[in-house]
């Protein structure tokens, strides 16, 4: 694409990105001694709970403890050695390493918050899976339209209007899972009106975007304050999907309670994960998909229908997210509050981008920002001093580092956001 | 045109709106067959109530207007006058933020920058000339104004330089960036008003600022009508001499239509993108730098309550102009004080001015959409890059 020459040119700096990769290791490792292995009392243990607290299939197993100072020092040192090497050497795959010192991180952290006390550890993976629910899915629906190459940002919109719409039809009927339709038919209907304006009228895909997402703020809160706030028990009431365990899967302990004792969304988001891979890469629609939005006008010549190609991947996308949105009322709380996507379709983009328009990749990074959303809730139960307010910017700057590229740049299809003209 | 027809589609399609979310209306067609005319009569009604407050709220009423100033050329009493003026000064209070965060949004798009975090800046300037306005005192007002005006600013600047240096050197993508800072923003200012910056008392809000510190008003009080607007109207002209008559603007302005003949000419993308983030940070900080020292006089949570989402379809209609972005605010200003007035009076939720705002830019961006409702024949036009993919 003729813009990529545009990018600044990279200027010749006195550190090289090797080097810098180097100092960050060491900086982590630093910080790991500093903020966490000082003013520890010897002897203090960290109990992390491998049941989770909820009634389980899962056969039990003993918890783990960690003494507190020995692990914070180990994972500390760590982090230095691997970053002294780093500067020394040089690893093949910094960035693999960086994922590695992360971790430590991340692990010294809860030790840190756990000392003396007890932490569910597999209840906070849990409920890392399902937070991560919708920004996978919002996520994934960004993979199946931008391989065909239209940028979708309405996803945020799109699963606001789909909340709204699965609450009532699932509150009317008194059936979740008409109300699940619901939901997927807006989505249908919003991506297919993004889709009109992006493909026939050839509109900026962002503007577009922008206009369905103001509108949806807009049209919800409206419906919200004309007839869902009298009327709460008649239209916005619904239930929740209850959870249902996989017999024996739901048996294994650790992984059991994590994945297999789920709610319905939670389940279809992993199946449409696996699913949107294998189409993606195995079957004559995915390879259709991938050549429409790397390179229509090669395409177009084979005889592929790119505007189908494209009108299908989106409003197919608009499914997939209105499954999103209606995790956030009929899936989490059973009601719907004004603007309760608070970002998370954003974030599932930041997912896409850092997943590398995989959708397996983007399933991995939904993981961390729903890792950061449960993280900070069991922090402010654990009373970490960390005012609560900047617990909650953690997933917002978790996106912001991973668009920065600071974990490897990803490459978008080739000619994602741009509008084919047919010759 | 184009923009004129767009508005007027979205305010029809706004009243249909308002027609069938009506509850009267919906009961007056269960029995449509048997007398439509109760049903079409219900609908009329329902969409003058609205409409009718609305530009009753948003305008005033002329009659009034008229014998407010027989009152006061007969007695000398200005007291209806004032009550008539309400109105209209109300629009003009509620249109000067959009002045500025139209502004702010147009001068993005102007460099190919879609600044979609025009809330957020707007929510750290208002803090950040909240805090300049409380916390220094015994300043003369030609000293502490400014100073409280330009800490807006600079807050604004500051926030929108953010993602500004993340896209000229990483390519991060503005759009998403930007909405990340504005929910990164409206946690900040919670834990500001709930700690360092809170006032005594129970309520999460800023002390008042000091009087020394806010923009003279011309009216007595309860007409708030106040000197940011006419700041406005002149940052505006100063917009419009920076865009086209200086060379930075004209940097600004070629990096932003075509990127590739900009680095040939020798500009520097980095700079130049860095640049206008700040300069459209900044105004958008003036917005809730003005609507904090003019007309609220503290910070509370939900400040910005919209108006940086609202600029994004000023900008648009606007066509990026300092003077359609004027005319556009005036326009949008009038028809959300009015919403105001028209929420109370006919019961129709504030919300419907979004549903419109959301129509109104997909029918600016889409004018082929246009075209093909109203049957107008297609003319060339020249194209406005507004914004790129993914940083490539």
């Amino acid at each position: 694409m003729a813009i990529s020459a545009v990018r600044p040119r990279a200027r010749a700096a006195f550190l090289n990105r090797s080097q810098w990769m180097g100092i960050l290791f060491l900086a982590f490792g630093v910080a790991i001694l500093l903020f966490f292995g000082r003013g520890l009392e010897p002897g203090q243990q960290a109990k992390f709970g491998l049941n989770p607290g909820w009634v389980s299939q899962a056969i039990p197993i003993p918890d783990l403890v960690l003494p507190v100072q020995p692990t914070i020092y180990i994972l500390g040192s760590i982090a230095l050695l691997l970053g002294g090497w780093q500067l020394a050497r040089g690893f093949r795959s910094a960035d693999a390493v960086l994922g590695v010192i992360a971790i430590c991180f991340v692990v010294a952290f809860l030790t840190w918050a756990a000392r003396g006390k007890s932490f569910n550890l597999v209840g906070m993976l849990g409920s890392s899976l399902v937070r991560a629910t919708p920004i996978a899915l919002a996520a994934l629906c960004g993979v199946v339209s931008e391989r065909s190459g239209v940028v979708n940002i309405a996803i945020e919109g799109i699963m606001l209007l789909s909340a709204q719409a699965a609450v009532i039809v699932a509150t009317i009927t008194k059936n979740l899972y008409l109300g699940l339709g619901a939901g997927i038919l807006t989505g249908a209907i919003f991506a297919a009106i993004h889709a009109v304006m992006a493909i026939k009228f050839k509109v900026n895909q962002i503007v577009s975007a922008t206009a369905i997402n103001i509108f949806a703020t807009g049209a919800t809160s409206f419906i919200s304050a004309r007839f869902l706030e009298k009327n709460i028990d008649r239209l916005n009431n619904s239930g929740t999907f209850p959870v249902i365990p996989i017999p024996l899967l739901s048996k294994i302990p650790l992984l059991g309670p994590i994945f297999f004792e789920n709610g319905i969304i939670v389940y279809l988001m992993l199946i449409l994960t696996v699913v949107v891979h294998i189409v993606l890469f195995y079957t004559p629609w995915g390879l259709r998909t991938r050549a429409v939005g790397e390179h229509p006008r090669a395409a177009d010549t084979l005889g592929i229908n790119v505007f189908l190609v494209r009108y299908v991947n989106v409003i197919l996308g608009g499914m997939i997210a209105g499954i999103g949105g209606a995790y956030f009322t009929i899936g989490s709380v059973g009601r719907f509050d004004e603007i309760m996507t608070a970002g998370k379709g954003f974030i599932g983009l930041a997912a896409m981008i850092f997943g590398k328009w995989n959708p397996f990749g983007a399933f991995a990074s939904s993981l961390i920002f729903g890792f950061a959303d449960s993280l900070q809730i069991k922090l402010q139960i654990l009373r970490v001093p960390i005012p609560s307010e900047f617990l909650l910017m953690a997933p917002y700057l978790v996106t912001m580092i991973v668009l920065a590229g600071v974990v490897g740049r990803a490459v978008p299809p080739a000619a994602d956001g741009e509008p084919y003209e047919k010759q | 045109m184009m923009p004129a027809l767009a508005v007027f589609t979205g305010l029809v399609i706004g009243a249909i709106v308002i027609a069938i979310t009506d509850a009267n209306v919906i009961a007056a067609y269960g029995n449509f067959l048997r007398a439509p005319g109760t049903a079409l009569a219900a609908t009329w009604r329902s969409i003058a109530s609205a409409y009718g407050a609305l530009f009753y709220g948003s305008l005033g009423s002329p009659k009034e207007l008229y014998q407010a100033i027989q009152i006061y050329r007969s007695t000398g009493d200005n007291a209806p006058f004032l009550r008539a003026i309400w109105p209209i000064t109300e629009s003009l209070v509620a249109s000067t933020p959009y002045i500025f965060g139209g502004l702010a949004v147009a001068l993005g798009f102007r460099c190919g920058l879609f600044n979609i975090g025009a809330e957020g800046q707007i929510g750290i300037g208002a803090l950040a000339a909240a805090w300049v306005g409380y916390s220094i005192t015994g300043l003369p007002q030609f000293i502490h104004l400014p100073l409280a005006i330009l800490a807006g600013a600079l807050g604004g600047a500051f926030w929108a330089a953010i993602p500004g240096y993340l896209k000229a050197k990483t390519g991060a993508h503005e759009v998403v960036n930007t909405i990340m800072m504005n929910w990164i923003s409206f946690r900040l200012s919670d834990w500001l008003l709930n700690g360092p910056m809170k006032a005594p008392g129970y309520r999460p809000i800023t002390p008042n600022i000091e009087p020394t510190a806010t923009l003279p008003r011309f009216f007595p009080s309860p007409i708030r009508f106040h000197a940011g607007f006419f700041l406005a109207l002149a940052i505006a002209g100063l917009v419009y001499w920076f865009l086209f008559k200086t060379t930075l603007g004209f940097e600004i302005r070629t990096v932003g239509a075509n990127p590739r003949a900009a680095r040939y000419a020798g500009m520097s993308i980095t700079r130049n993108i860095i640049l206008a983030m700040v300069f459209s940070g900044a105004l958008a900080g003036l917005a809730g730098a003005s609507q904090v020292l003019g007309v609220d006089h503290w910070v509370g949570q939900g400040f910005s309550a919209g108006y940086g989402f609202d600029s994004i379809a000023l900008a648009l209609l606007g066509k990026s102009h300092p003077g359609g972005v004027v005319l556009a605010s005036l326009l949008f200003g009038t028809l959300r004080s009015g919403a105001t007035r028209m929420q109370s009076l006919a019961g129709i939720p504030i919300d419907i001015i979004s549903i419109i705002q959301g129509l109104v830019i997909m029918f600016v961006a889409a004018p082929a959409t246009i075209r093909w409702l109203y049957r107008i024949r297609v003319e060339r036009i020249e194209e406005v890059v507004l914004t790129r993919g993914w940083g490539k």
